[in-house]
């Protein structure tokens, strides 16, 4: 009868062509409204590394002023000093471990028809790709010993290997990058996390980067990080005097790969501080965290409350749209009135009629869908075109895709409930001398 | 095949009851062509809705082909009229956007036929009324006789024991109201009871039998009549 009743649907959509115009694009904009903002509030909160999301974690230690707060009501800073950072990666408690800072610098190619620019870099450790694995086209990660002799080498992202070699496999050819040169050793396949969670503190949607070097060849070279760096007292002057303060400005993160391995780590941080707080450091409580991906990203706000509210908004206009279907299908149910109480008389029983009328508003929906769908597509082009920091999290996937389909298919069915039910309450009798 | 004992229908509305029919007893045997006449207003057409199973009555005792109709609920009714009782309007009551084949298709597919089973019928009964050949085309390419057949093919397809017709030719002119007639009558013949309400004292008297309303009762009752010995099919002849 599925089959039958479907026929029955579409036939009675072809027979009043504007009614069911008005249905479908009234569906169609309500799912097109709230699933643009939907999957870019999906996407944006979503696990960005789901197979491994609990095992990383970022670590924050609170060395803050004791007389307030990083950020109230008692959080801890979310980067580390780097006599902290440097302490951590020295202890290697961690089953991976990676220190890192965000670099921007400039990068003089060969090819002379190429003009210098300047470039987002990371320096960092080399178990930055074991932890967060990008993938590698070409080559593959320095190694310890290398981080160990500040060594110039680096990877480059596969934008930048495509700008400068063309997309060939340019392991073992140089770089050259804020005047030194750099032997490539590994070149990444395309990448980018939608959520870049590893370093939330300049724009969590930003591109990932186009080159990483060792951590310690950048200290070595003095290179400033051109992420945040937050103080609660002035830093000694000098390079050193920076490197000796409790200044935060380094993302540190760790992979540990069991509950108890985590336990095991914070009982180390927590040790960590006690000693240094016999420096003299560390005035605050002990606050030490170690939030996984999820935690972090929840922490760190990176789903803003502007985003909640717009879903809501967007979902509020898309019952406006079903008000509006409901009204639409009411008046298209009590025209139909004499042929419900003909196919009563005919031996249709109630129920009958409501799976046909139901499936009716169901053909509806799967129609208001799959505009739906499309106007999403040019929703989100909309979005990525306004919001350049919202490009890696406008996009619509299957889950998305098949969200808004059943989203479509159960909002007309629910705006057909009441419309249903009422040509199912027709007396057969006295709709059959009107005819 | 359907008997009425006493039967009432009230309708209320909070300032009057109207008795649409009262003490209404009828029975109607396997076989009969029942016309039923009387003014507008009598009680025709909510008699005829009462033993079609389209309206509930109020009091008395109602069984078609020998069940008991009190107590049944609306799913229950639904099957009973869908298999035992077919349906003809005096505006034919055909689905505008649907050809003549899916017409005659509606009360198979409530039915549960298969496929094959339901073409097999709907191709059977259209070739009855003459219309065959025009499967495919819509109710408004036809003639309001020929529509009238089609109305009369859907009512046939499932079989029934029983055929309501509301004032069937009261749409058609006196040529087409002939050949309906002439099919009802054949219909008939072959088996099929027909209960026909009707205005027309011409029609009403080639009814095997004639029962006037009057005011919701039944005040003129030929009883007991001869009937015609069906031309094929049960063989047996049917005696009051």
């Amino acid at each position: 009868m599925f089959y039958y009743y479907l026929q029955l649907g579409l036939h009675s959509l072809k027979r009043n062509p504007l009614l069911t115009a008005l249905m479908v694009f009234g569906i169609a904009l309500g799912i097109g409204t709230s699933m643009t903002s939907l999957t870019v509030f999906y996407l944006m909160g979503s696990d960005p590394i789901p197979w491994k999301s609990d095992k990383l974690h970022a670590v924050q230690l609170d060395n803050w002023s004791a007389d307030q707060p990083y950020r109230a009501p008692n959080e801890p800073p979310d980067q580390l000093t780097y006599l902290d950072a440097n302490a951590l990666m020295q202890a290697g408690k961690a089953d991976l471990q990676a220190a890192m800072f965000k670099t921007v610098w400039p990068l003089q190619p060969e090819n002379p028809d190429v003009k210098p620019f300047s470039s987002l870099g990371r320096a960092t450790y080399k178990d930055f790709f074991a932890m967060f694995e990008p993938p590698f086209k070409y080559g593959q990660a320095w190694d310890a010993a290398q981080d160990k002799e500040h060594a110039r080498v680096t990877v480059l992202s596969s934008g930048l290997n495509e700008k400068l070699f063309g997309g060939t496999d340019s392991t073992g050819k140089k770089v050259r990058l804020n005047e030194i040169d750099y032997t490539i050793v590994g070149v990444l396949d395309k990448w980018q996390p939608r959520v870049k969670y590893y370093d939330l503190t300049i724009g969590a949607f930003n591109d990932a980067e186009e080159y990483y070097v060792p951590f310690t060849t950048a200290i070595e070279l003095q290179a400033q990080a051109s992420g945040n760096n937050s103080c609660f007292e002035s830093a000694k002057p000098g390079w050193e005097g920076y490197l000796a303060s409790d200044c935060v400005w380094i993302q540190f993160w760790v992979q540990l790969d069991s509950p108890a391995r985590e336990e095991e780590y914070m009982s180390f941080l927590n040790n960590y501080v006690n000693e240094q707080k016999k420096l003299g450091r560390f005035a605050r409580p002990l606050n030490n965290r170690l939030p996984d991906v999820n935690e972090w990203i929840e922490a760190q706000g990176v789903v803003s409350r502007d985003a909640q509210i717009q879903v809501g908004l967007s979902f509020a206009f898309l019952i406006v749209c079903l008000v509006n279907t409901i009204g639409l299908l009411l008046a298209k149910f009590m025209r139909k009135s004499s042929e419900i109480g003909l196919r009563r008389a005919l031996g249709a029983t109630r129920g009958q009629l409501f799976m046909q009328h139901l499936v009716e508003a169901g053909v509806i929906g799967v129609s208001g869908g799959l505009i739906g769908l499309v106007l999403t597509v040019l929703g989100l082009t909309a979005v990525r075109s306004l919001y350049k920091d919202l490009n890696n999290v406008a996009h619509l996937d299957w889950f998305m895709v098949l969200t808004a389909i059943a989203l479509s298919v159960a909002a007309a069915v629910l705006a057909g409930l009441f419309p249903t039910w009422k040509a199912c309450q027709i007396t057969p009798a006295t709709q059959l001398k009107t005819q | 095949m359907l008997k009425m004992n006493h039967l009432s229908k009230v309708y209320r509305t909070h300032l009057i009851e109207t008795h649409a029919l009262r003490d209404f007893s009828i029975h109607v045997r396997e076989g009969e062509f029942v016309a039923v006449t009387g003014p507008s207003g009598s009680g025709k057409t909510t008699f005829l809705n009462i033993a079609g199973l389209l309206e509930e009555f109020s009091g008395g005792e109602f069984w078609i082909d020998g069940v008991d109709v009190r107590g049944m609920n609306d799913d229950q009714r639904s099957r009973l009229r869908n298999e035992k009782i077919g349906f003809i309007f005096q505006g034919f009551n055909l689905i505008p956007d649907l050809n003549l084949f899916d017409n005659v298709d509606v009360p198979l597919r409530y039915r549960g036929f298969n496929a094959a089973e339901r073409k097999r019928r709907i191709e059977e009964t259209l070739s009855r009324v003459g219309l065959a050949s025009r499967m495919k085309h819509y109710p408004a390419e036809l003639s309001g006789g020929q529509q009238q057949r089609v109305a009369i093919a859907r009512a046939l397809a499932g079989s029934p024991r029983l055929l309501l017709a509301d004032e069937p030719t009261g749409n058609l002119d006196s040529l087409m109201a002939r050949g309906v007639m002439e099919l009802l009558e054949e219909i008939n013949r072959q088996g099929t009871t027909i209960i026909m309400v009707t205005h027309d004292p011409e029609l009403a008297a080639r009814a095997q039998r004639n029962v006037h309303v009057i005011d919701g009762q039944v005040t003129d009752f030929e009883s007991e009549p001869q009937l015609r010995v069906p031309a094929q099919g049960s063989g047996a002849a049917v005696t009051a």
